[in-house]
């Protein structure tokens, strides 16, 4: 069993000769200008396998030029898994990630600094003092483990939510660079049964996040069998350049067999063009630099297209995730995943604004209706993101899972059948030898099924708009419930066995 | 066997199942008997009127409108279950002079002139059936002088108008006056209600009572019933 996510028939945005048309363009970037590499291992992994790498660096600061030929990316689509496990601990949460079906999952992400939290406050009208009313108050903290912890309590109780992506960066007093790691997986796999996906911050720390993955699992096939971690490396940075550490932990991560998002996020008009084709062109051959990088490490290693363009504001120069071209530039992104048969990780539901509110119910939706339309099978940074990806806001995350339960509902594939029709005929007929014409008695048993969609659950009843501080009950009340923590000997295996996790948060 | 039929004629009430026909809630109800098959049973044996009633249909209704209190019923539930002890009612209408059961009283119902929207009047008819009221409707597009002949002739307690439109809605008011002029006004309670109209607009035009919706209109007609 796996979690269901919703089949879908995509939309195709792009013809498929257009789709060929940015592939080739793609494999003419790889050749000409080529990638800069500023890794070595990936620079002679590419040269044994007959890519043209040229030296251009200096001696303390190598860096290579890559030409890397067609063959090798087709043979690598060719090795790469057209469908990827990602395991959990309950592994009816697991997701099966089928290049070849529109199947969809939506995850959270980012690592966001901020955590953004909401009070409800009463106020006071000044021109009629007798005239009270409450509204929400934000005030922005930093990630803690705590936070980190809630948000995947949440994720547990969240039905739309099928995998955790950590949300937030872990900033205690207590942390550093060296047990980040450890602590970060070691919280979020403590909170969630659900598939947990992260970056590494410090290569040296992968084996220890192994060793406590192999424990929870129930060792080294077990874990091999039900992948319940996996990682996120961004190896490119945009423009056409192979980072040094990233593209490092990617080869590491590789080596060992564990699914990898291969992940590249240009933003259109600073560092990729601003034209949907130029921008889905060079992340095209981003992507596919990394997950060739991969196949040449371990053929058949499991890989996601990981795709994230945005595109540049052009009164700051920031990301905005809320412009139309966002979600232009990442439905075509899922199309060329398609077109190579490899499940594809990508990007909805963020928002430019600072606080949940109407921009960030417009914006948010928007792109999540139709990246969900693509059928990319597992949808990032879909719960609680605001302010481009800085900030993770709980009840902002509350709301998303209901907006993303409406959209599921809404792209879920029409069952029509014969004996469908027949029924529907029958209804049609029986109602109208009735003297009332009402068709209310037949709504009864889709209603009780789940079938029929409830009503909006935080509809304001007066005339203030009282929708964030419903979803702030309902975030309470999620919260109040029991967390489904590891067993305490599995919690105990770990912290005998796996160091730098934090006494405190032995016994949560 | 009495306990057994009472039993059935509660649960379908439940179930919302007017006859064998119909699905209900449960899977593999289709075929067994219905409210209306089980009243003709109950008749049959013999059972008496007053328990039909007490004990499988307002048993079943205290049932549904407890579920419909916690949210486990809607109201495409309420309207199954009022449906069916409608159907049900119409059918011990004949007997219930001779078992002593005073009916709760009669109502007509109608959409008035120039106004084809009569969703609003069928569900309050449904429910005011399943309240145990005799509930005569007159469809829609009704003339004032049409509904006052009506009055006339079948002598309700009570009179329902609907309109959804606001350039109909002053049709109440005419088949009000309609009333006063045939010299009927004075023994018929009228009761109004749909998507335009107010309590304010009931008051202004000389209207008894308002219901704001199918539930609020059944409760309107119990009190008028009461006082």
């Amino acid at each position: 069993m796996a979690r269901p996510g919703v089949l879908i028939e995509p939309y195709q945005r792009l013809k498929l000769e257009q789709v060929e048309q940015i592939h080739r363009a793609s494999l003419e970037i790889l050749n000409d200008p080529g990638i800069i590499c500023f890794n070595r291992t990936a620079a002679e992994l590419f040269s044994d396998s007959g890519a043209e790498v040229i030296a251009t660096g200096r001696e303390d600061a190598p860096t290579w030029q890559l030409k890397i030929p067609e063959r090798l990316v087709s043979e690598a689509i060719d090795t790469c898994p057209k469908v990827v496990k990602l395991g959990a601990r309950d592994e009816q949460n697991c997701l099966i990630l089928n290049g070849a079906e529109a199947r969809v999952h939506f995850a959270s992400g980012s690592e966001a600094n901020k955590w953004l939290d909401m009070d409800v406050e009463t106020f006071v009208s000044k021109r009629d003092p007798t005239h009270e009313t409450e509204l929400p108050v934000f005030r922005a903290e930093k990630g803690t483990t705590e936070r980190l912890a809630q948000a995947a309590r949440l994720c547990e109780h969240l039905d739309s939510w099928d995998s955790f992506l950590r949300t937030v960066n872990i900033q205690d007093d207590d942390i550093n660079r060296d047990n980040k790691d450890v602590n970060k997986f070691f919280v979020s796999l403590n909170n969630t049964t659900k598939h947990v996906m992260s970056g590494l911050t410090e290569i040296t720390k992968l084996k220890n996040v192994v060793k406590m993955a192999r424990i929870i699992a129930g060792g080294d096939k077990a874990f091999r069998e039900n992948p319940i971690i996996s990682f996120i490396t961004c190896v490119v940075k945009s423009p056409l350049q192979l980072v040094d550490d990233t593209t490092q932990k990617a080869i590491e991560i590789t080596r060992l067999g564990i699914p990898l998002v291969i992940s590249s996020s240009p933003q259109g008009g600073s560092t990729a063009p601003i034209r949907e084709e130029g921008m889905v062109a060079q992340i095209n051959a981003e992507i596919l630099t990394g997950i060739t990088l991969t196949q040449l490490v371990n053929k058949g290693a499991s890989v996601l297209y990981g795709s994230v363009p945005v595109r540049t504001r052009m009164d700051n120069l920031y990301d905005s995730y809320g412009v139309p071209e966002f979600s232009q530039y990442n439905v075509d992104c899922v199309q060329m995943a398609r077109y190579y048969g490899l499940p594809c990780y990508s990007t909805a539901g963020v928002s430019d604004i600072s606080i949940p509110g109407i921009q960030s119910a417009v914006e948010r939706l928007f792109s999540h209706i139709l990246v969900t339309l693509a059928g990319a099978q597992y949808v990032h940074y879909a719960f609680g993101l605001l302010e481009r990806t800085n900030i993770f806001c709980p009840v902002q995350a509350v709301l998303d899972d209901v907006h993303i339960d409406m959209v599921k509902r809404f792209v879920r594939q029409p069952e029509v059948s014969d004996s469908s029709i027949a029924d529907c005929l029958d209804q049609v007929r029986k109602v109208m030898a009735t003297s009332h014409k009402l068709y209310v008695r037949f709504v009864r048993r889709a209603l009780h099924s789940g079938e029929v969609a409830p009503p909006y659950p935080f509809e304001s009843k007066g005339t203030t708009d009282e929708t964030l501080i419903l979803a702030r009950q309902r975030m309470e009340k999620l919260l109040a419930l029991p967390a489904s923590h590891l067993d305490q000997n599995i919690i105990d295996s770990i912290f005998q066995e796996v160091p730098g996790l934090l006494p405190r948060l032995r016994n949560p | 066997m009495t306990q057994d039929i009472i039993s059935l004629i509660k649960e379908n009430v439940v179930q919302g199942r007017v006859t064998q026909d119909d699905e209900g809630l449960d899977e593999g109800m289709v075929g067994k008997p219905g409210v209306t098959e089980l009243i003709d049973e109950a008749l049959t044996a013999g059972i008496g009127i007053r328990d039909i009633i007490s004990q499988g249909l307002s048993a079943g209704m205290k049932i549904v409108g407890d579920k419909f209190s916690t949210g486990e019923f809607f109201i495409p539930d309420m309207l199954a279950s009022a449906e069916a002890v409608g159907a049900a009612m119409e059918k011990l209408e004949p007997h219930l002079a001779e078992s002593g059961i005073k009916a709760k009283g009669k109502i007509l119902v109608a959409t008035v002139k120039g106004d084809l929207h009569d969703i609003g009047k069928n569900i309050v008819s449904i429910l005011l059936r399943g309240a145990g009221f005799t509930v005569k409707d007159l469809g829609n597009d009704v003339e004032p002088q049409t509904i006052v002949a009506a009055v006339r002739e079948e002598k309700p307690q009570f009179l329902g108008m609907s309109a959804l439109l606001t350039s109909t809605m002053t049709n109440m008011q005419d088949t009000i006056e309609a009333l006063k002029e045939s010299g009927l006004r004075d023994r018929v309670k009228v009761i109004i209600g749909g998507a335009p109209v107010s309590e304010e607009f009931a008051k202004s035009i000389g209207a008894d009572g308002y219901g704001a919706d199918g539930f609020q209109a059944v409760e309107t007609v119990e009190s008028l019933a009461a006082s």
